[in-house]
């Protein structure tokens, strides 16, 4: 299956291109353009916009293995990403992920059969004033209790 | 200092504090529109040197000196980079800035823009800040179909555009140099200083990197004039208003903002109204996770500013106030802290990638009731190689490129030497079992 920009993201991708004053320079948020569409990067994606940003493949997958917010395998609908740094451990983020992994019957890394969840631990979000904080996607959950988690994960389509 | 009003979180929590219409309403652009109008670009670097303000990222550079930097011959580009990476533990109050009053940093760059004459700045923020990266682009429309930004600013001949950058995801990239790496979009390893990034920064062009708080607070100083900042806080040295973030084990974790050099002790059990159920007050790091931790002792009497957190052994840095009370494990707390710097550690210098999964492994053992009482004096050696001993009289940091060596080598040293009857208790328990 071959990899191109939809209409609207080829849109966002020549207004990048222009933005900076290097091409290898727009790589993140390119990256972050075809994760929004496809939902990870695999190689074949990456070798494909390596050659839209006229670097070699291996360069640009050097970028992406550098950073955890990109994906190189799929990943579920959500993606739960309790953070487990000092603040939010003193506030009890290990017993929420305790939690989610029996919920779900999965350990940190993986997802669940139905593919809609993967649960992940991650360090500091950035939140520690109200924490335990838990990123869903690109949404902030703060001062996450077991019960306010169970409400925000029921009305999660 | 009970008379003080806060300056900038003055809006914070008001509907409607981040548009450009309430910013207007409010004075806003008013320095920015004066000094793209009416002051020199030495005029404005000379005003900042001497409100004496201090770097908020954690450095406590003076930011005027570090402006002044940048190669006045140079024919190359410059650049201004806010730096919104904010990922040091116990560090939320960028947050709070960008989405409150995002055009009081804006005002700040287009400042800081004319100040080393740059025609086109970024903010670095990190990846997780998906929302405030939104906000701040809908702050910067509005700028720019308001002659706030673009070309002729003001009705100047002076050019100014800024870009939104969102990282993805790397604790380094809040390291100028590492930073600089990541927006020209290469992994985030930072560069052996000199050159420094005012010579030679992004694209090997003169760049200034200031962080969030420091450019929010250059409005201010050009309305009310470098006497007047130095008026605020204990000491003229080191002054301005503060955003301290305190959390952990207090009743009321948030920012807030107090006169550099604000007591500890005032902070915690004033402003954060001190520790849960009335529990004794352990420990306390002071400035984000990579500050030394302080004893409950040590913290009593101590003044929130650069010089003298530093003179207590610890550092200000990014004011991330973790406070621990008396029901904290501190094998844990050191262990989790060390955890982050292995996960964090970007790999480049072998001390540090290889000593900080060496310290997480050690830890696991303590923690999984297999520490050995050798293991207490192997935690501080290895901490020896990563970052050396805690001194903050030599000028240059030591056996790694970037600083992060002594970010996680100070503070794990801080934990065993200072609770090291904690640690061999784990043993004991061990041993007795």
């Amino acid at each position: 299956m071959s990899f191109a920009f939809k209409a609207e993201q080829q849109k966002r991708f020549k207004a990048l291109l222009k933005q900076y004053p290097d091409k290898r320079s727009a790589a993140l948020p390119v990256l972050h353009l075809a994760q929004e569409q496809e939902g990870y990067l695999s190689t074949e994606i990456i070798e494909t916009l390596a050659g839209m940003l006229d670097i070699t493949p291996a360069s640009l997958m050097d970028t992406v293995s550098f950073y955890t917010m990109f994906h190189t395998k799929p990943r579920g609908k959500y993606l739960l990403q309790v953070c487990q740094t000092l603040s939010c451990s003193l506030a009890g983020a290990d017993q929420l992920v305790d939690h989610l992994e029996h919920k779900f019957h999965i350990q940190v890394g993986e997802t669940t059969e139905d593919g809609k969840f993967t649960l992940l631990k991650v360090e500091c979000l950035g939140s520690c004033g109200t924490a335990p904080v838990v990123q869903i996607n690109d949404d902030y959950y703060e001062r996450v209790s077991k019960e306010k988690l169970k409400r925000v994960l029921e009305k999660l389509p | 200092m009970s008379d003080f009003q806060p300056i900038l979180t003055k809006h914070v929590g008001v509907p409607g504090s981040s548009t450009l219409d309430y910013y207007m309403a409010h004075e806003g652009y008013r320095a920015a529109r004066r000094a793209v109008l009416e002051m020199s670009n030495d005029e404005i670097v000379q005003v900042v040197r001497e409100s004496n303000l201090q770097g908020r990222g954690g450095a406590g550079f003076p930011a005027g000196v570090k402006w002044g930097f940048i190669p006045k011959e140079s024919k190359k580009p410059k650049y201004l980079i806010c730096n919104a990476d904010e990922s040091e533990p116990g560090t939320f109050k960028d947050r709070l800035l960008i989405t409150h009053n995002p055009h009081q940093m804006i005002e700040g760059m287009i400042i800081a823009s004319k100040a080393i004459d740059c025609h086109l700045a970024f903010i670095y923020i990190r990846g997780e800040f998906a929302r405030e990266a939104r906000l701040l682009e809908a702050a910067l429309s509005e700028c720019r179909a308001n002659q706030v930004l673009g070309k002729g600013i003001f009705g100047s001949k002076y050019d100014l555009d800024i870009l939104v950058h969102r990282g993805a995801g790397a604790y380094i990239c809040g390291e100028e140099m590492a930073l600089i790496e990541s927006l020209e979009g290469k992994r985030g390893w930072p560069r052996i200083k000199p050159p420094f990034p005012a010579v030679e920064g992004y694209l090997r062009c003169p760049t200034i990197v200031n962080n969030v708080e420091t450019l929010s607070n250059l409005p201010h100083i050009i309305n009310e004039g470098a006497v007047w900042f130095r008026g605020i806080g204990a000491t003229a040295d080191s002054p301005g208003p503060k955003l301290y973030c305190l959390s952990g084990h207090v009743q009321r974790p948030g920012v807030y903002e107090a006169p550099m050099g604000t007591k500890l002790s005032h902070l915690i059990f004033t402003h954060a109204g001190g520790t849960p159920e009335g529990r004794k007050l352990k420990a306390v790091i002071p400035g984000g996770s990579s500050a030394p931790v302080l004893t409950a002792e040590e913290a009593e009497d101590l003044r929130m500013d650069f010089p003298s957190v530093q003179a207590a052994g610890s550092m200000l840095g990014s004011a991330g106030i973790i406070v621990m009370d008396e029901t904290t494990d501190m094998v844990q707390a050191c262990y989790n802290v060390a955890r982050f710097y292995a996960h964090e550690s970007c790999g480049q210098c072998t001390p540090c990638r290889e000593g900080t999964t060496w310290l997480t492994k050690i830890f696991q053992r303590f923690t999984n009731g297999q520490g050995r009482m050798e293991d207490i004096d192997l935690i501080l050696d290895v901490t020896d190689n990563i970052g050396g001993l805690i001194d903050f009289s030599r000028g240059s940091f030591g056996k790694t490129i970037c600083p992060f060596g002594e970010a996680v080598a100070w503070p794990v040293r801080a934990f065993v030497e200072k609770f090291r009857a904690e640690f061999e208790a784990y043993q004991s328990q061990e041993a007795a079992a």
